[in-house]
């Protein structure tokens, strides 16, 4: 066993923990964390994607050893004192979701995308989305979701 | 706050979204009890094998292990098949293997642990002794005396012969035929992949004998039902099926599996919660999958370019075992649906349903419907060519004409009500059909290679009504159920047995509700997917939610009105025939300031102190709401393509769709919904295929190597509607969760093979992958 800390949403978790153990299986079995979801093991879906030291990754690919020390957001540390984030909002706004299973790892790949693309053209954001599959929406309103984001931070 | 008028058909924002994006929704795997344990389920690693002997000593003694148990242990009821064919023939279906295994991924045993890992860990130590045997994974070949047979009483592997139609009419016509165009298609299989992997967790409460089923599933009480009666022979009332936030289904998550009747059995049997949730490479070898269909059609035409006849032979790959409703989507959601949106005055089709050692295979979003669309839109793109006419142009041809309606088919259906023409002439206005073809033309002359694919197309959606689907073999009714329970403050909880998976009911039921209350959104509430709430329910699939469900909704509101019209009537003094209700206040008619809110008659409901002579005190109704019919909606899709000669490589330019699903209760919705069926469909035409090799081995096993859409292999598309309100339900509603589906994948197809027409290529099987375009077009230069 691994003795673990890490900084989740603001909040310290210290865990001792397999060394095998997933990092998604960390979050969402020891941490309570069921946010963050399980599509497809293989890296492929994205649906467990999370923020980890300011860089999106996806939380079934790394151990939870490998996050010892880090600071991590997980959807649920994404809203700040009652506000949505502004990828949040677009996603309501724009109907960008429907069973949401794949949403919270979407909204968190879009926060990075307006971190590296502030102003992302629609062929910019289906490029970066490449690592989040969504079975319900065909990306049209997740497109929409994200530039609704961009432009309200814009205005920020 | 919402206005409380003009509800129905407004694009509001969805009130499940918030929890949906904050990360606090509630999907089964998030479901925690105390004492719950791990199931690992071992599975055979061949298609078609005898078990010699199965040694579970070595798991049953590693670290966490509760549990081991083997088809010796788990002697239920076979999985039930709900839908019965004549003749047909229905092998048993264990829960866990008996003898043989006969597909890729068939349960055999089911380990239990305290954690997940020990659980895994344990499976890992279960070892197993199989005799492969012969597998056969093509339902033709299958179809035969030589083929390895998966059962020694199904001969053939033939589990059923089904015909509609009448042969000797469509034969004559074919006798008489100016043209008649023959293909063979294949509609390849599909593995449906919601994002969400199914899973469960079963609780058994050894001192009361209730068990409690948390399921990924689309029809809760089915589920109930079944896996009561049918599999465990409990009492239905001692077991609650709760189908929580569910993470999409496309029809895999209507069935009855394996796993949730394993998980329930071993529950009671150790009296604590069994959880198991899928790795997608369990979803990819378990879900049941969809399509499969090698078919030869042939469609005759006159001399002035009508149709006179259709004939259609399909072999229907069921894979080994038939599904819960694996014999209805080949059958009736298929041959019926063969006279599409056109005028055939004859028509025969002729299905075998073949078992073979793949997956299980059922309804997948559209179920029968897109095999039925696709094989007509192909043959109608086959004959434009073949009559050296335009394909819009022959499609205007054979168009059912709008006074037509109700329209009696030769395959069994009657229409409802639609407008072909409209629907097709919107779609080439908004494609700018004559543009687009200049285009194609000036392409064609500088090594451009742009296609145009036009589908013309009806969904069936609300299969009904019980009495006849009772007739065709239906082991289920196809009504829905509402409770409308209105509380004493004139608060309202809906009760509906449809259930949301991603179509957001709580949200467009609310606005139904609401709108025919005249009373504030925000004080409705939706309540699905537990039996322990709901009356009964059949749930959500072939498109039926509003038709059906929303329909059952509306009866038990208007019961609610009725009711409150007589105490209101009772209160002011008048004559119930004089009140009149709207904007939630009843009032006397010609005298309107003489009136009755909507909380006061609520809550003299309750308080019962002056009530008229006789009557019950409360607010509520339950409603069973069978439809007299399906509803029809129908539409034109219209894609452009580029094809890269030198890759194979198709680029979508535009995607237009024109669709007409009568009445909407939120158009945002609806939008919604069209989106994301056309990119399934799309994604047919040019992508998916469940490949098995000969030996029976899963191709594509995992998300590595089965191509879901991704956001940039897709464009944004251009949606338009017309509304031919549906007269068969008192909503007008018709269903919109399968039409994209249905019209995208020939309309996709059909654009490709027009790009490669330069090429001589006149139809590929699907997927149009770049390999199998260039293979076309390398072939068509060495020619």
């Amino acid at each position: 066993m691994s003795k673990i800390r890490m900084t989740i949403n603001g909040v310290s978790q210290s865990h001792e923990v397999e060394p095998r153990l997933l990092l998604v299986h960390y979050l969402r079995e020891l941490v309570g964390l069921t946010g963050t979801h399980i599509g497809c093991d293989t890296s492929q879906c994205g649906a467990c994607t999370i923020m980890m030291n300011g860089m999106a990754v996806k939380s079934c690919t790394l151990l939870a050893v490998q996050a010892d020390g880090a600071e991590l957001t997980t959807i649920e540390g994404l809203a700040r004192n009652g506000q949505l984030h502004p990828v949040q909002e677009g996603f309501w706004e724009k109907h960008g979701l429907q069973c949401g299973y794949c949403t919270p790892g979407m909204i968190l790949s879009a926060v990075q995308i307006l971190q590296r693309y502030p102003k992302p053209s629609e062929a910019e954001i289906r490029h970066q989305l490449e690592g989040n599959l969504c079975r319900c929406t065909g990306y049209h309103n997740i497109v929409k979701a994200i530039q609704y984001a961009a432009d309200k931070m814009a205005q920020k | 706050m919402a206005t409380a008028t003009k509800l129905f058909g407004a694009s509001i924002k969805r009130r499940e979204d918030p929890r949906l994006i904050t990360g606090k929704g509630n999907y089964v795997d998030d479901v925690k009890l105390p004492g719950m344990t791990y199931a690992s389920f071992i599975r055979s690693p061949h298609a078609h094998a005898r078990i010699k002997r199965i040694n579970t000593a070595k798991a049953k003694s590693a670290p966490g292990i509760v549990a081991v148990y083997t088809g010796e242990e788990v002697k239920t009821g076979p999985l039930p098949c709900g839908w019965l064919l004549p003749g047909i023939k229905i092998p048993p279906r264990p829960v866990l293997a008996q003898g043989k295994v006969r597909y890729v991924g068939e349960p055999v045993a089911i380990v239990i642990a305290e954690s997940l890992y020990a659980a895994k860990d344990g499976a890992d130590r279960v070892e197993v002794e199989y005799e492969p045997l012969p597998a056969i994974v093509n339902c033709e070949k299958a179809h035969a005396k030589s083929a390895p047979q998966l059962f020694d009483d199904v001969p053939e592997n033939q589990s059923f012969d089904w015909s509609i139609g009448d042969k000797a009419k469509t034969d004559e016509a074919f006798k008489s035929a100016a043209t008649v165009v023959r293909q063979r298609l294949v509609n390849q299989r599909l593995i449906p992949n919601a994002i969400e992997p199914r899973a469960c967790m079963a609780s058994y409460q050894p001192a009361t004998g209730d068990l409690t089923l948390w399921v990924t599933s689309q029809n809760p009480h089915v589920h109930r039902l079944l896996i009561a009666a049918f599999v465990l022979g409990m009492p239905e009332h001692k077991m609650r099926v709760i189908a929580p936030d569910v993470g999409g289904g496309f029809g895999s998550k209507i069935f009855v599996y394996n796993e949730e009747v394993a998980v329930s059995w071993a529950s009671k049997a150790l009296g604590r919660p069994v959880k198991w949730t899928a790795e997608r490479r369990e979803s990819f070898m378990t879900d049941a999958h969809g399509r499969d269909h090698i078919t030869d059609a042939e469609m005759a035409f006159d001399q002035g370019g009508k149709i006179i006849g259709l004939r259609v032979k399909t072999h229907a790959n069921l894979g080994a075992y038939l599904s819960t409703f694996a014999p209805l989507v080949p059958s009736f959601l298929y041959g019926p649906l063969l006279s599409g949106v056109y005028t055939i005055p004859t028509i025969h089709c002729q299905v075998w349903g073949v078992l073979t050692n793949t997956a299980p295979v059922d309804a997948y979003r559209g179920a029968g419907r897109p095999e039925a669309t696709y094989l007509l839109e192909r043959m109608m793109d086959l004959a434009a060519k073949t009559l050296k006419v335009d394909p819009a142009e022959l499609r205007r041809n054979n168009l059912i004409p709008a006074d037509k309606f109700p329209y009696q088919t030769p395959v069994a259906f009657v229409y409802d009500s639609g407008n072909y023409t409209v629907a097709l002439d919107r779609a080439l206005e908004l494609v700018g059909y004559k543009q687009v073809r200049d285009e194609q033309e000036r392409g064609r002359k500088s090594g451009r290679y742009i296609g145009v694919g036009i589908s013309t197309y009806l969904e069936a959606c609300g299969p009904a009504p019980s009495q006849v689907a009772g007739q065709l073999g239906a082991q289920a009714g196809l009504w829905e159920s509402a409770g409308v329970r209105v509380h004493p403050t004139g608060m309202v909880t809906v009760f509906t047995g449809s259930h949301s998976h991603g179509q957001g009911h709580e949200t467009t039921f609310a606005q139904l509700a609401a709108d025919e209350l005249g009373i504030p959104y925000e004080h409705v509430e939706i309540v699905h997917g537990d039996t322990a709430a709901i009356p009964f329910g059949m749930g959500s699939y072939g498109s039926r939610s509003a038709c059906v469900g929303g329909s059952a909704i509306h009866t038990s509101v208007q019961k609610i009105i009725e009711k409150g019209k007589k105490i209101a009537a009772h209160l002011l003094e008048a004559a119930e025939g004089d009140i009149n209700f709207s904007d939630g206040k009843f009032s006397v008619k010609g005298s309107p300031d003489k009136a009755k809110a909507w909380g006061e008659v609520c809550l003299m409901a309750y308080l019962a102190h002056n009530l008229p002579q006789g009557m019950e005190p409360g607010l509520e109704a339950t409603s069973f709401y069978d439809p007299v019919n399906f509803t029809f909606p129908f539409g034109a899709h219209i894609a452009v393509v580029e094809i890269d000669p030198e890759t194979g490589h198709v680029k979508i330019l535009r995607y237009v769709a024109v669709d007409d699903v009568g009445k909407m209760i939120n158009p945002m919705i609806v939008d919604g919904m069209v989106h994301g069926g056309i990119a399934q469909g799309v994604a047919q035409a040019l992508w998916e295929w469940g490949a098995y090799d000969d030996n029976g081995q899963l191709l594509t096993g995992t998300m590595m190597e089965y191509s879901l859409p991704k956001a940039d292999q897709l464009p944004s598309y251009e949606t338009d509607r017309t509304v031919t309100p549906s007269p068969v339900n008192p909503l007008g509603v018709k269903g919109a969760g399968e039409t994209g589906t249905i019209a995208s994948t020939p309309a996709i197809a059909n654009a490709v093979i027009d790009a490669l027409q330069p090429f001589g290529v006149t139809h590929i099987d699907m997927p149009l992958t770049p390999e199998k375009i260039w293979k076309a077009i390398a072939a068509s230069k060495k020619n």
